[in-house]
């Protein structure tokens, strides 16, 4: 028995194996691997079963979901494309994965036409996510920024500044209403957004170049409004807990005043508690100096060719055709992602699914960016645990504390 | 089966009988050869399984390599280590990760105790309590991890409301110990448990008789004879338990990845290699961590006695 059992294991073990070494191109149709976030609404898909059936015949796309969020999501990626993982052709790169990829030239840069088809009338933030050292590396495939979400019915005018929204929960708390602010102060990538779009709306930037430090006294007052919002009776008591679902589920639920995040929480409300969506206000990003509109870290995806791809011509075409207008509008109706052509803007389609489609063409052109640098995880990482948790910052240290922990960042040789 | 016989089985190594060092018989050694034959596939696994690994880690850890700019990579020598024992982070996470280990294995030594002794005098449903006892231990880490941290979630967690709490406990240093400390012990016991049965069932109830008759109370019985007599068993237990608290990564990073000074040193090796990709600095980390692990179990084995799985054969 037992040596049928361990002839079975290998016979199964030799399956794998063989089925593993699978997916070469034979002449013909080239298949292509598209590896992208988990899209639920099947937006991506009809992009993929109709550019596949356009080709006529040069090539086939299989989508295959990544983790559900961006770090594991890139941990995958970067794992096998270091390995020279010939099977992924197409990569739905996060924005803040570009400088990254292209630098370790896991990703082909685009050229001449291709270049110019996908970035024709695209937004220009959308456009700067999918640079680096002046080539392309992606085509802008959908774009997304946050705004201010607010109670109508607690609130009668949005706060324009921080300051200022903070003493309005401040007075609701002393009132006994709904009070909360809901933002990401977890420990994870989402915290440096939200600090990143701070330090850029107060003038200032993280990073000057791929490697110096800048931060100064933008970092500072950045920093002084997190702490100010963390200590006070605005904070969520789960602050430091809170990513983007938690802090739709807590305005959801009733408890927040405001919130900040990205518009996929307005059909969400809608869908789950119509009460609330009745009175769920929008505005623009709060800022940082009153008079000056927020820069506000811009997220999405762009469509990358990796370099391990056998098939890489059919792959350009492929994300080329994925990137046209009309799936950018099928993403945007029916997936909730935000496009990146500018003229998307006027379609009456997006008008009636994003009331506040033209807050989100404003801010994407007042956008902001992550820091550009092939360490970003790096300095996210330092980012993250230097601020953490966000009612621990001291306003007065936090920029020297940060200097030397993103310095420590940038080098190889310091642990984080 | 008698006293005797088993007593010598239990207590193991100490009592094995010395080994004769008389001639070897053509027969004996022509079996010693099979043996070796029988074991050779094993030991080849082994070896690409893990002595592979743990070399390519030493010697990745001797070099300045990163993933994303492989042509900087290049032999620095011990200064990898260097960096990680002049860390002051490394140094708190090490003590994060005993203090974790600690006390999870404290607990689950009693509880795990108090489970064993009721798995092994069920007299109903005998089966059926040991396979309720382990169902913890079957699910899978990860899973548990979520269950826990979505019970505790300030908004719709049922233990924060349960306590009527109204602030969030994983938002403090002291509340994400407890909860991960529970959550561990919660999970593991079952498997200090199981390891304890098998020490159980190994006491013969003719001692217990006559220490009876002698009139030993329970107490005393379970002190002067279980225990003793289990010492071998609750010692691999406490090895086997040990050493898989100080690997403890899954848990504490699902709950909040080691904000509020709950970060461990798979959760530091964790991040300089998969989330920097530096994989000179994040395998220096692991070795260290092995050489942690392997250090605690040489003074379980020489220190306390245990033995080494499958020695006491």
């Amino acid at each position: 028995v037992n040596a049928r059992r361990i002839a079975l294991a290998a016979a199964a073990l030799a399956a794998l194996g063989i089925a593993g070494c699978g997916g070469g191109g034979s002449g013909g149709v080239a298949k292509l691997n598209y590896y992208t976030f988990p899209e639920p609404s099947g937006s991506f898909a009809t992009a993929a079963a109709n550019c596949s059936k356009a080709s006529g015949g040069r090539y086939t796309i299989t989508i295959s979901s990544l983790p559900s969020d961006s770090d594991s999501q890139r941990t995958q990626l970067v794992r096998r494309l270091a390995a020279k993982d010939s099977a992924i052709d197409l990569i739905g790169m996060d924005v803040n994965w570009t400088a990254e990829f292209a630098q370790a030239g896991w990703v082909r840069p685009w050229s001449g036409s291709q270049a110019t088809q996908v970035t024709n009338g695209v937004l220009p933030g959308p456009i700067a996510t999918a640079t680096w050292n002046g080539r392309l590396y992606g085509a802008p495939l959908n774009s997304n920024t946050q705004l201010l979400w607010y109670r109508k019915d607690l609130v009668p005018n949005p706060p324009q500044t921080w300051t200022q929204m903070i003493q309005d929960a401040i007075k609701l708390a002393k009132q006994g209403k709904p009070h909360y602010i809901e933002e990401q102060g977890r420990q994870y990538e989402g915290y440096t957004v939200w600090f990143n779009s701070l330090v850029d709306s107060a003038g200032g930037q993280i990073l000057n170049g791929p490697s110096k430090v800048a931060l100064g006294p933008a970092a500072k007052q950045a920093a002084g409004v997190i702490h100010d919002l963390a200590t006070s009776a605005a904070a969520d008591p789960s602050l430091s807990n809170d990513q983007e679902d938690q802090g739709r589920l807590a305005f959801e639920s009733g408890t927040a005043a405001f919130e900040i995040n990205y518009p996929f929480v307005y059909p969400s409300a809608q869908k789950d508690v119509p009460k609330i969506a009745k009175v769920m206000g929008y505005a623009a990003y709060p800022q940082m100096n009153a008079g000056t509109p927020a820069r506000v870290t811009i997220g999405g995806i762009n469509l990358g060719v990796s370099a391990y791809s056998t098939h890489p011509a059919a792959a350009f075409e492929a994300a080329t055709c994925m990137a046209q207008r009309q799936y950018q509008l099928i993403n945007a109706v029916k997936g909730g992602l935000p496009p990146v052509l500018a003229s998307l803007y006027n379609d009456p389609a997006v008008a009636k699914a994003y009331p506040f489609h033209q807050l989100i063409k404003q801010q994407l052109s007042t956008y902001g960016i992550r820091p550009k640098t092939p360490a970003y995880s790096d300095v996210s990482l330092a980012i993250q645990k230097t601020l953490s948790p966000p009612s621990g910052i001291d306003p007065s240290t936090a920029v020297s504390q940060l200097t030397s922990q993103i310095k420590s960042a940038l080098s190889s040789g310091a642990l984080l | 089966v008698s006293t005797g016989a088993v007593t010598a089985d239990t207590t193991g190594t100490a009592a094995a009988p010395p080994k004769r060092r008389a001639r070897v018989t053509d027969r004996a050694k022509a079996e010693r050869r099979l043996a070796y034959w029988l074991i050779a596939p094993s030991v080849i696994v082994m070896l690409l399984v893990t002595a592979y690994p743990i070399i390519d880690a030493f010697v990745l850890s001797l070099q300045r390599a990163d993933l994303r700019f492989p042509n900087a990579n290049k032999f620095i020598g011990f200064s990898n280590y260097g960096h990680v024992l002049s860390s002051s982070l490394w140094w708190s996470d090490v003590f994060h990760t005993l203090f974790i280990t600690v006390v999870t294995v404290a607990i689950e030594l009693v509880l795990g105790m108090l489970l064993a002794l009721a798995m092994h005098r069920a007299i109903f449903v005998r089966g059926a309590i040991r396979a309720i006892g382990l169902i913890p231990y079957g699910i899978v880490t990860v899973v548990a991890a979520f269950a826990w941290r979505y019970a505790w979630e300030s908004d719709s967690g049922w233990i924060p409301h349960l306590l009527g709490l109204h602030s969030d406990p994983l938002a403090s240093t002291s509340g994400s110990y407890i909860a991960v400390i529970i959550a561990e012990v919660w999970k593991t016991t079952p498997f200090m448990a199981l390891l304890l049965l098998g020490g159980l069932a190994l006491v013969p109830d003719e001692i217990h008789e006559a220490a009876r008759v002698d009139g030993a109370t329970t107490w005393q019985r379970f002190w002067r004879i279980t225990i003793p007599l289990m010492k071998p068993a609750i010692l691999v237990a406490l090895l086997f338990r040990t050493l898989d608290g100080l690997r403890i990564f899954d848990t504490v990073y699902i709950f909040n990845a080691g904000a509020h000074g709950t970060e461990t040193v798979s959760i530091l090796g964790f991040n300089q290699l998969l989330n920097r990709l530096n994989l000179g600095l994040g395998s220096a980390v692991s070795v260290l961590i092995f050489l942690m692990v392997a250090i605690i179990a040489f003074l379980f084995i020489k220190g306390f006695g245990a033995a080494a799985p499958g020695a006491g054969d």
